[in-house]
């Protein structure tokens, strides 16, 4: 008698656990190599005793300097964390709105989550007031609330008769993107004008992992955890959705309100990402993207194994750009758009055959 | 009682009226065709039976419950629709495809199970998609593509089948495959069958009640020797069409008459009906 309760919904369980565990298993040597190296290098196998001595499960007294153990415990760790929460947050939520959207070209900015999150960072910038929410600052804050603000907007502008057209969504994000972009790039010359910090807000729009407390990292991984738990949900419907809305109604599913569940964890995905790493491009579209190809379409195993390949992704992405020219640190959306852009224009060109609308 | 009974049902579409009044009533196990010209409302039709719109005035009872009162979930479970179009973004295979079929049978955290997997077996085995069930759907032919989506609609084992033209873009051979597989699951699990259709010829053969939609209305309905005649599709597609009745066969044959026939049909004073000799 088969196991009649399995936990996965298509093929074999085994395989599904197997691209987990070896995805898990890339993402912890990322980190840890991304957390040793750096100005100051830290062996992998010292990176691990540091950490195992603070979890408690080291009991042997430290052979490595206090210094190593301020810079893991204080600069690298947060900031490898950050980029793996960040990344996690994009992709999933890229593989969300590309499920939902039907469209394999979809990104978490899509529904003008980045032109929020834009404006509000830049006005966040302009206020440069002092005031901090849960340990950020006011452009972090206000990136969250500018994408939230956004995407609520984007949604009920496309509703018509209680319904959420996919065309609406798309058209009315883009619109609210451009309207908000250009809103932005206004505020940016009032900035200069009037000479407040305008470096600040060019450094953030460019996308770098901007977390260095461990109480940023606790509310980012508090939003993120949650969001990913949720998404996984997702799976059964998002797998209906991608047949169309009229195919997933008759399979059973309230299309409007998944849609809508799946809408707003997606932003505050994207809300969480962007106030922990700026606007970092191409991330939500590569990871999901590039994923699919290899392990197939099905959101219920796309879903989890999106969050780990990026957050892979993203560490190694900061990683590079921490090193690539010392002691100069690139902006990592650069990165993620020197490598994701050439990927994705390679797979653009590859799609022309896979999809087939 | 029936299974679908549809009664004084009305809708419009943006202030026009598609169907209004229409009253109808399928038995359990009949296999019904849809009929009418263009935009008479068949599809329109069968969404409303399959849920996916909800009727101004009227009411649909499945089984004698009224079909508001069922769950979005509970209406899955008994009626299936395969649509006029399907489109999948990615690349599904086919039996993930399947699968989805089972959609309206699983709960939130737990996959499928052993009776779930049975049951998308039988619906591969019962297309004879299971050939093909480890391609990707968007490679398939059109004719492979539709026995797919029709096993995943069997997948969710329904009690009524509802299709909207399903031999659409499909070459002859290829239509009478699909509704043989059609009349065949009619047959042998006592499938309800509702079928919006165009082809008057494939209608009179695999279906044992036609229904005219005409005017927002139903015109005329009943078996295909009697309703398939001159005057009721002149009134219907409003051009002249020939009904042929060849000897030892229940169903009709219907042809358009070319508009050059016609003219020499009238002066030799041909009537629309033919019996053959």
């Amino acid at each position: 008698m088969p196991n009649s309760e399995s936990s996965v919904a298509f093929g074999p369980e085994r395989a599904f656990l197997l691209e987990i565990s070896a995805l898990l298993l890339a993402l912890v040597l990322v980190m840890v190599l991304a957390a040793g190296a750096g100005a100051v290098a830290i062996p992998g196998s010292e990176v691990l005793s540091i950490l195992g001595s603070r979890l408690g499960l080291r009991h042997a007294p430290p052979y490595w300097p206090t210094s190593h153990e301020v810079i893991l415990l204080h600069i690298r760790l947060p900031r490898v964390l950050g980029a793996a929460l960040v990344g996690a947050a994009l992709s999933v939520a890229g593989a969300l709105f590309q499920g939902l959207l039907r469209n394999p070209m979809a990104d978490p900015f899509i529904i003008g989550t980045s032109g929020g999150a834009a404006l509000g960072g830049s006005l966040g910038v302009l206020l440069a007031a002092r005031v901090s929410v849960l340990g950020f600052g006011p452009v972090p804050t206000l990136a969250f609330l500018g994408a939230l603000g956004a995407m609520v907007v984007v949604y009920r502008l496309s509703r018509i008769g209680g319904q959420t057209p996919v065309v609406n969504l798309l058209l009315a994000g883009f619109a609210m993107s451009v309207i908000l972009s250009y809103a932005m790039s206004l505020i940016l010359i009032l900035n200069d004008r009037l000479q407040l910090n305008t470096r600040v807000v060019y450094a953030w729009l460019l996308g770098g992992i901007a977390v260095s407390r461990w109480s940023q990292i606790g509310v980012i991984a508090l939003f993120v955890f949650c969001g990913i738990a949720c998404s996984c949900t997702f799976g059964k419907s998002l797998n209906a959705l991608s047949l169309g809305d009229e195919t997933a109604q008759q399979l059973g599913i309230h299309v409007e309100r998944q849609r809508a569940a799946i809408i707003a964890v997606g932003s505050v995905l994207t809300a969480a990402a962007v106030s922990g790493g700026g606007l970092i491009g191409f991330v939500g579209l590569i990871v999901p993207h590039f994923l699919r190809m290899i392990f197939g379409p099905n959101h219920t195993r796309l879903l989890p194994l999106s969050a780990l390949g990026g957050a892979t992704f993203l560490v190694l992405a900061d990683l590079i750009s921490r090193i690539a020219i010392p002691p100069t640190e690139l902006p990592v959306g650069i990165l993620t758009a020197f490598i994701g852009g050439p990927a994705f224009l390679f797979l653009l060109r590859r799609t022309r055959r896979e999809y087939r609308f | 009682m029936s299974t679908i009974e549809v009664r004084e049902l009305s809708f419009s579409y943006n202030g026009r009226p598609v169907l209004e009044g229409i009253s109808l009533a399928v038995g359990a196990g009949e296999r019904v065709a849809l009929l009418g010209a263009n935009g008479a409302g068949k599809t329109t039709l069968i969404k409303l039976i399959g849920g996916t719109l909800r009727c101004s005035h009227g009411s649909v009872t499945i089984a004698g419950i009224p079909l508001e009162r069922l769950s979005r979930r509970d209406v899955a479970r008994r009626i299936a629709t395969v649509p006029q179009v399907f489109s999948v973004p990615f690349a599904f295979s086919v039996r993930e495809i399947v699968e989805l079929g089972r959609t309206p049978h699983l709960r939130t955290f737990t996959g499928l199970s052993a009776g779930d997997r049975h049951a998308v077996e039988q619906a591969l085995h019962l297309t004879g998609a299971q050939e093909f069930s480890n391609r990707i759907f968007n490679e398939l032919s059109g004719g492979e593509r539709q026995r797919v989506v029709i096993a995943m609609a069997l997948a969710q084992e329904p009690e009524i089948l509802l299709l909207d033209e399903p031999t659409q873009q499909l070459d002859l051979a290829r239509q009478a495959e699909i509704l043989d597989i059609v009349s065949e699951l009619n047959q042998r699990k006592g499938l309800t069958v509702v079928a919006a259709i165009h082809d008057l010829n494939l209608a009179s053969r695999y279906f044992e009640h036609l229904v005219f939609l005409h005017n927002a209305s139903v015109t005329r309905e009943g078996s295909p020797a009697q309703v398939l005649s001159p005057e009721v599709l002149h009134k219907v597609y409003g051009s002249h069409i020939q009904v042929l009745r060849p000897d030892g066969q229940a169903q009709p044959i219907v042809l358009p008459l070319p508009e050059s026939e016609l003219h020499r049909g009238r002066a030799s004073g041909l009537s629309g009906e033919t019996k053959q000799e």
